[in-house]
């Protein structure tokens, strides 16, 4: 190839092919590494638990089922009617929070500002524990998902006004100019888009549902922490119960993430643009 | 509303066009429409009267204040003072009255008798093609969903977008989304069509295509009222050309006077500056 020559000798479609089968190799090397250090440690601890803490299967068969197939119903329950509240709250809060009118945009403020600054356990307390006093006595399931629907319901209620406000004017403009009221504009054009822009963060504060959820068993719902605790004390077997819990938690967690993921997915491809 | 104080007057200039069936009535008047923007006096009382069957193309200068008359003319910029009378339903201009139910129904009304096609489409991103169109008939005027299917599929068969009807609108160029907007506005049945700068987000390509509709609909006799950059557009369709200037209509006339032979000095200014640009 002589210099300043305009074209490329034969040699440059083999460059290309090695450039490529170089970086193939590089992803292969990386994704090798990666597989090796999770089953490393994975493997580090089975072999902690079998030979150092030591597995008793009467234990694990007399209560494997107990802890798990009694935990997850309730645990994945709890989850999803807690969820659906805080939706149902946050529609609400975000309704109040964009409302032109000084007392609902207060109501709605005063509320995200209420349960943003203070703890979730101290709010599952307080209507669990605090509502006897004033003479209401409800049962400790309802007491959970009540509490929790209301506190995630404050955080969604950002989420729902910024995924209301993300869509764009034009699209009112257009409803309007066809004579759309401002509820059919609401619930017909702009809601199912800004559901389409929260959905990600729904899904998000399920997994985190899922986990939060655990803290219910402090007020006695027998969910998965509680069984795995109960038994765990009652054996001296704690270690063994609660990894028991926590690979059940783990294992929720990984898959809602991957229906997440393909979720997400499916949706973007159906919003994919064209160029125009 | 209540009766208005203001009285229309139509312009000397102001004669129906080759379309217009003798005697018949202006099925649009807009009588001195104002518009504030904060301390910007925008529209500065401008009116103007189109009777059935005519198409109206809308020149200036941006900035000069017509797009802003356009979307006054069904309200989705509130004028800050002024008339609008459509298909003999009027709405007096009630800027301190913006949150009254009563008034907000009444533009409510007003609005089912003018269509609006955008700049930017405007489509329901969420909805197929055919959906964007049968949704405002069916909840807004009752349509039986079979009905505004029939409607809908014709009027897309007008625009050339009948393969599309079951596409959702991000998988079209933008000059097939203009189309499908347009055939949304006329599945309305609306009395006049309101066009705001319709191929100015366009690729050069594509504004052919929505051009070709917009003489289509014109020819057959469609009311049109079109803020428009597309000299040629105005030229070969309209059948009165009005040249916005600082929040008034400087000169009203037929396309062959106002694009060919301006009278008024701000006109000259604006075509010399815009067709030497061009």
């Amino acid at each position: 190839m002589s210099i300043g020559s305009s074209t490329v000798d034969q040699g440059g479609a083999d460059l290309g092919a090695l450039i490529r089968e170089s970086e193939r190799r590089r992803t292969i090397r990386w994704r090798t590494w990666f597989v090796i250090t999770w089953m490393t440690i994975l493997t580090a601890m089975t072999l902690f638990i079998v030979f150092i803490v030591g597995v008793d299967e009467t234990l694990i068969t007399k209560y494997f089922w107990y802890i798990v197939g009694g935990g997850i119903g309730l645990t994945i329950f709890v989850s999803i009617t807690s969820i659906a509240l805080a939706i149902l709250f946050a529609t609400l809060g975000a309704l109040g929070r964009l409302s032109r009118n000084p007392i609902f945009n207060g109501l709605a403020s005063f509320y995200v500002s209420l349960v943003r600054g203070t703890p979730l356990l101290l709010q599952i307390l307080f209507i669990y524990l605090a509502l006897p006093q004033l003479g209401i006595v409800l049962p400790e399931l309802l007491c959970g998902i009540l509490a929790l629907g209301f506190n995630y319901g404050a955080y969604m209620t950002e989420v729902f006004r910024a995924g209301i406000q993300a869509v764009p004017p034009g699209q009112t403009e257009a409803a309007q100019s066809l004579g759309m009221t401002g509820r059919t504009t609401f619930t017909k054009i702009v809601l199912p888009q800004a559901f389409r822009i929260v959905l990600p963060a729904i899904g998000n504060d399920f997994i985190s549902m899922l986990k939060d959820s655990s803290l219910v068993s402090t007020i006695g719902v027998q969910e998965l922490l509680w069984r795995a605790r109960l038994v765990g004390t009652k054996e001296f077997a704690a270690i063994q119960t609660l990894l028991i819990a926590a690979a059940v938690y783990w294992v929720m967690t990984i898959g809602f993430s991957y229906v997440q993921a393909r979720l997400e997915k499916r949706m973007a491809q159906g919003d994919r643009a064209v160029s125009r | 509303m209540s009766t208005s104080r203001i009285q229309h007057v139509i312009d000397p200039a102001e004669t129906p066009g080759t379309l217009v069936p003798a005697g018949a009535d202006p099925i649009l008047k807009a009588t001195a429409i104002q518009k504030y923007f904060g301390e910007n006096h925008v529209l500065r009382g401008a009116s103007m009267t189109v009777w059935p069957r005519e198409t109206i193309a809308i020149l200036g200068r941006s900035g000069s204040g017509k797009s802003t008359f356009l979307r006054c003319l069904n309200f989705l910029e509130e004028p800050s003072a002024g008339v609008v009378e459509i298909g003999g339903f009027a709405v007096v201009a009630s800027p301190f009255e913006t949150r009254n139910k009563e008034y907000k129904e009444h533009i409510r009304q007003l609005r089912l008798n003018a269509s609006m096609v955008f700049q930017e489409f405007n489509l329901f991103p969420h909805l197929s093609v055919l959906s964007n169109l049968t949704e405002a008939p069916v909840h807004v005027k009752g349509v039986p969903h079979k009905e505004a299917v029939e409607r809908g599929e014709a009027y897309l068969e007008k625009v050339g977008m009948i393969d599309k009807r079951d596409e959702f609108p991000n998988r079209l160029s933008g000059g097939q989304r203009q189309r499908v907007a347009i055939a949304r506005a006329l599945n309305m049945e609306p009395k006049v069509l309101l066009f705001d700068e319709p191929t100015s987000a366009l690729d050069p390509s594509l504004v052919g295509e929505v051009i070709q509709v917009m003489e289509s609909l014109a020819h057959e006799g469609r009311t049109m009222i079109v803020v428009t950059h597309e000299m040629q557009f105005a030229r070969e369709a309209a059948d009165r050309v009005y040249f916005m200037d600082q929040g008034v209509f400087a000169e009203i006339g037929g396309p062959e006077q106002v694009i060919d032979n301006p009278r008024d000095e701000r006109t000259k200014l604006f075509l010399s500056r815009f067709l030497n640009a061009g």
